[in-house]
């Protein structure tokens, strides 16, 4: 099934109330929620070379919460969110039909710059990847590439993001260190703080915490929680726990194919498909 | 909506699931032998078999003990979602429920413990007889119902709570008009009255039960829903 289904779309509005069917007392006391799309995907398929990887994808992403995708490896959920930011412009053999807008805007027309649409949709992915310079220059580097080197206003951005990144406290005094010292959560949430710098809109998270210890993973999953007050934010998790902890929507995948779409607390409680029911309770084969 | 069946990849999940399941049917066939013996315990106030019931709601409260700790243990190391969580809650509630039906077995025999038997001997305690079978029927449909997963029957066996509400209500007034021609009935009448209550209370609790399954297999919670509400929840699947 898709978001069509579930949501209308009415000027530019998504009404979220999905699935509630089943709990008409709660559907009388809280009304649907109704959120501005941000992200919106329309007959969208995806080819590498002969294969095609994601098949016929109608979706849309509300602005300035948590939507998770998951599903097995391969299920091209990965794929789905490297087009957010054309990231998969790099892969020669890919080839696309259908329309991504963001914020109504078609990402794939010619006229789109891509560095420009890359600063507005930023990307982190599982392992940490500080530039090899020091905490201070990571987090101002998109700034300094967009030309701005005003030591004060490099210095509150900088102290800015490693605050929303969470990550302040523990630097504040070796801003100058290299980024290489930070432990891998730390190196993770200082990704994170390079990202917001430039102010994105929309943050894209391959699997941010598969490779950090229980703890930074709390950390990352706070801080997730505190992001989404600014940010649209997409997280990619192998981890359902995490998916259903984080996230306000979650999306489905399983061989290309957008399965199911909805609440968190729904698909993972009473989902509506079975292929997600047999996923999410380990019994797939 | 059918119940998912399906084998997990852990082999060690369906078993510990399916040993679930099959502990909450033994607690249910000793509270179901737990109702049978309370009902001809009062009928024939049999002094010894009264006890009996007494003595099996430790073995009752036993079982609900280690269910509750078997459910926490699955919880914490499975973390269950969708119709697994179900489930786990399912249970959960399902044998708080058993345990009280137990202890409304024992009250229907208490007031044969309380006369030491054979001196209250009254052929007026037959009055319970119909509610008794009923009741018994609907607790022991109610745990086929579960064995099965089949939230069809517990549908209906559900909106069969009302023939014991009715039975009950015409028990009550039959009891009102012997005590009302003659005083001397009172005592006796009002042992019955709290025998055949708590009977009507083990049929709320049997619809309970009913109503966990429902949400066990179907997902949709019925419970505190007007009919019409219900009806159109269930039609949507």
């Amino acid at each position: 099934m898709t978001m069509n289904d579930t949501n209308q779309i009415n000027n530019g509005q998504i009404n979220h109330g999905i699935n509630m069917d089943n709990i008409e007392r709660a559907q009388d006391l809280n009304e649907p929620e109704r959120l501005q799309s941000c992200i919106e995907v329309k007959d969208f398929n995806l080819y590498y070379g002969e294969k095609q990887a994601l098949f016929d994808i109608n979706m849309t992403l509300p602005e300035k919460r948590v939507t998770a995708f998951i599903g097995p490896s391969g299920c091209g959920k990965s794929t789905l969110l490297r087009c957010f930011n054309r990231m998969n412009d790099l892969i020669d053999s890919v080839r696309i039909e259908g329309l991504i807008n963001i914020d109504g805007n078609d990402i794939n027309s010619r006229a789109v710059n891509v560095a420009e649409l890359r600063r507005s949709v930023g990307m982190v992915f599982q392992k940490p990847n500080p530039f090899p310079k020091s905490i201070y220059e990571n987090v101002a580097y998109g700034l300094r590439l967009q030309g701005i080197n005003k030591r004060r206003l490099l210095d509150e951005v900088v102290e800015r993001s490693l605050k929303q990144a969470a990550l302040w406290d523990e630097v504040k005094d070796r801003l100058d260190d290299n980024a290489f010292g930070l432990s891998g959560g730390q190196q993770q949430r200082l990704v994170i703080a390079r990202a917001v710098a430039v102010e994105p809109q929309v943050l894209l998270l391959d699997e941010p915490a598969s490779a950090l210890d229980p703890i930074s993973t709390l950390k990352i999953e706070e801080l997730i929680q505190e992001l989404k007050e600014h940010y649209t934010i997409v997280i990619v998790t192998h981890n359902m726990q995490q998916a259903a902890r984080v996230s306000d929507y979650t999306a489905f995948l399983y061989m290309g194919e957008l399965i199911e779409f909805g609440n968190t607390e729904q698909l993972f409680t009473v989902p509506k498909e079975k292929q997600t029911e047999d996923y999410i309770t380990g019994r797939y084969g | 909506m059918e119940a998912n069946t399906g084998q997990h990849i852990s082999r060690q999940f369906d078993a510990d699931i399916e040993h679930l399941r099959s502990q909450v049917m033994a607690m249910g066939g000793v509270v179901e032998e737990q109702i049978a013996d309370a009902i001809t315990a009062f009928v024939n106030a049999d002094f010894e078999l009264a006890e009996k019931v007494m003595q099996r709601d430790h073995e009752v409260n036993g079982m609900e003990v280690a269910l509750d700790e078997e459910c926490s243990r699955i919880l914490a190391l499975r973390q269950p979602a969708a119709s697994d969580l179900r489930l786990i809650f399912s249970v959960l509630k399902t044998i708080t429920d058993l345990e009280r039906i137990g202890d409304q077995a024992e009250r229907v025999v208490k007031p044969i413990l309380r006369h030491g038997g054979d001196g209250v001997r009254n052929e007026n305690f037959l009055t319970i007889r119909n509610i008794g079978t009923m009741v018994r029927q609907m607790l022991h449909d109610t745990l086929d119902a579960f064995a099965r997963m089949d939230s069809d029957e517990a549908l209906k066996i559900h909106a069969g709570d009302r023939e014991i509400d009715r039975e009950y209500e015409a028990i009550t007034r039959q009891l009102v008009t012997m005590m009302m021609e003659d005083p001397r009935n009172i005592s006796n009448c009002l042992n019955i009255m709290f025998a055949a209550r708590a009977l009507e209370r083990i049929g709320d609790h049997s619809k309970n039960i009913n109503e966990y399954l429902v949400y066990q297999v179907r997902g949709k919670d019925i419970r505190h829903t007007d009919i019409s509400v219900r009806n159109e929840a269930l039609s949507s699947d």
